[in-house]
């Protein structure tokens, strides 16, 4: 892994202003080394900018930036070698073949003509991608195109990796394999920050999620933390007998305080619960309440306990919500 | 809704973190091996993109052509004389033609994402733009080759031998070489590939047209034989001419070429890395 260092990614007070916009406003990150870091936020609030300024393509305008403890300004050189890039949009040469990409590459990185050609066969291989060998890119498929792009910030495996939008456009099935990838990525040590819009990618793969809107980091913790900052979570319960739903309410509501809400659906009831004043006594309390409902005799078919959606944090916190079809995607509790 | 995340197909498996563990670094690749690399791809492309080269070739071929047939009897006495004063001629017009691809391929290239990694990676930094440009050059000799071949198809016998011609293609690419400059300058400041297309051709046609490619500039008038006088082109075209057909070198004409190229390369390079280094 080259040098120590605790941290991958430090900001103090980075700024960048586009005219009279300021793009970037004051962000303070801290990325530990090894861990997936999910930059998460609508079209045009500040990450990809953030990105390509860790990456020293664009140069802040105040702060600063540290990669690897290496400044992104007076460094640049020393945190080139340690970082790879994967764009919005395909980071390759659209008019040549993949293989012949992989070769560009990894001779850039300073492989030999042979180390670049089997480097790329090998990549080629694991990504399933064999087919994308002797084809353009420009006539790939979209999800080929992305394992390919990723492949190719791997040729040598980068201590940090910058993934903007890695699924955005894929189909389901695709983005699954683009999420494996980076998990096995980051089981091989390498510290990813990962930009997205999609609010369930960065549940789903990051271990600490800053939040980032019109610039300004508006939150930072893990998405459980997050989740928690709203101050609730939701007991969805489900019954056998729909008979017993009303002893059930009684059952509920005494057991958690508070008020439970029957759900159009005869067999279902709901209730909000505060994460006050600490989250595990939370869970103390609802497993308490599902005791209680075996004890009174209800037959329970369903019973959980849920976080609120990524999506309710969002737009608590910022008052607007984070992207249309992310809003319809996920449709919260 | 807790994050349920067992249900996912696993579709990486062990080869792909073995693949992972190549983690070392081989050193840094020289300025000269980055450039060649990056000279390789500009290979490639004539290779993926053979149309590039085809429609700039296709007008020198259709001038030399036209010109020889035409107006070869009328200007020379014969279509056969006059091919031995046009071909030196429309050579350099074609490279010269040629050369704006530069700034196209560039402009295209900058604001593709290809570009961002490349500048995120650990080489010289002027790699892309050296060895884009040695590609080009490339793209340059290929393109003498195929009009000296038309010409010696037609009937041109360049009396100046291998050597001259040699030369003459070696002078004619270390100008083009140089005037590539001026359009990645105006491929990293223009915003579409097709202006950087227009502005280029807006110049090198009047550059090429105004010169001693086609016809001796005594017949001209004053004011014309003034600009064609200072025309780099006119100075190339002469050199090229006494360096195939009588295998001398024209020492007032090869260092005035040579000073012209020293000069766009000096002002012109350096402003496209400042430009380069600046693309945000």
């Amino acid at each position: 892994m080259g040098q120590q260092s605790d941290f991958a990614i430090e900001t103090t007070d980075l700024t960048k202003d586009f005219g009279k916009t300021r793009a970037v406003d004051k962000v303070n990150l801290t990325v530990r080394t090894g861990t997936v870091y999910g930059f998460l936020g609508p079209n045009g609030a500040g990450k990809t900018t953030t990105i390509r300024m860790l990456a020293t393509l664009v140069r802040p305008d105040g702060g600063t930036a540290r990669v690897f403890g290496h400044d992104v300004v007076r460094e640049a050189d020393a945190v080139r070698s340690r970082v790879s890039l994967t764009g919005q949009f395909a980071s390759l040469d659209e008019d040549l073949s993949g293989l012949e990409n992989l070769i560009l590459l990894g001779k850039l990185l300073g492989h030999t003509w042979a180390s670049a050609k089997a480097r790329g066969g090998e990549l080629l291989e694991v990504f399933g991608l064999a087919e994308a060998a002797g084809r353009q890119v420009k006539k790939l498929s979209g999800g080929m195109r992305r394992r390919l792009d990723i492949a190719a910030s791997i040729v040598v495996t980068p201590d940090l990796l910058f993934l903007d939008e890695p699924t955005t456009g894929l189909d389901p099935r695709s983005r699954n394999q683009v999420w494996d990838i980076v998990r096995a990525i980051v089981a091989g040590g390498t510290t990813v920050m990962l930009t997205t819009q999609y609010l369930d990618e960065a549940d789903h793969l990051a271990s600490r999620i800053a939040v980032i809107d019109r610039g300004k980091i508006i939150a930072e913790g893990t998405s459980g933390q997050l989740k928690a900052s709203i101050g609730t979570g939701a007991v969805h319960v489900r019954l056998f007998d729909p008979e017993q739903r009303s002893t059930a309410e009684r059952v509920l509501s005494q057991a958690l305080d508070v008020p439970v809400h029957m759900e159009t659906d005869p067999v279902a009831l709901s209730a909000r619960v505060t994460a006050e004043p600490a989250t595990h006594e939370m869970g103390e309390r609802v497993a308490h309440a599902l005791a209680e409902l075996s004890r009174s005799g209800v037959a329970v078919t369903d019973f959980a306990l849920g976080q609120p959606s990524l999506d309710e944090v969002f737009l608590a916190l910022t008052g607007h919500v984070a992207e249309d079809h992310a809003a319809v995607e996920e449709k919260g509790l | 809704m807790t994050t349920i995340s067992t249900a996912e197909p696993r579709t990486v498996d062990q080869s792909l973190r073995s693949a992972l563990l190549a983690r070392s670094r081989p050193s840094r690749p020289s300025a000269l091996s980055a450039s060649l690399t990056f000279g390789w791809r500009g290979l490639l492309k004539i290779k993926y993109v053979p149309e590039q080269l085809a429609d700039v070739i296709a007008i020198p071929i259709i001038f030399t052509l036209m010109f020889t047939y035409l107006f070869g009897g009328a200007l020379a006495g014969s279509p056969g004389t006059y091919l031995q004063f046009l071909l030196p001629g429309t050579l350099v017009m074609t490279v010269v033609l040629v050369t704006m691809y530069s700034g196209t391929g560039l402009n295209t290239d900058v604001t593709t994402g290809v570009f961002d990694r490349f500048r995120t990676m650990a080489i010289w930094r002027p790699a892309p733009i050296v060895g884009a440009l040695f590609g080009d050059v490339a793209r340059y000799l290929l393109a003498s080759i195929l009009v000296i071949a038309l010409g010696l198809v037609l009937g041109f016998r360049p009396t100046g031998g291998v050597i001259g011609v040699l030369l003459a293609v070696a002078l004619i690419l270390a100008f083009a070489f140089s005037l590539s400059w001026v359009w990645t300058v105006l491929g990293l400041l223009l915003r579409t590939p097709n202006a950087v297309m227009s502005v280029s051709t807006v110049t090198l046609f009047p550059l090429t047209l105004a010169s001693n490619v086609f016809v001796d500039p005594r017949t001209m008038p004053g004011w014309l034989q003034a600009f064609v006088t200072v025309n780099p082109v006119t100075h190339l075209v002469t050199a090229t001419r006494s360096l195939m057909m009588h295998g001398t070198v024209a020492a007032g004409q090869v260092s005035w070429v040579l000073l012209v190229s020293v000069a766009l390369t000096g002002i012109f390079a350096p402003l496209t890395m400042y430009l380069f280094r600046n693309k945000r």
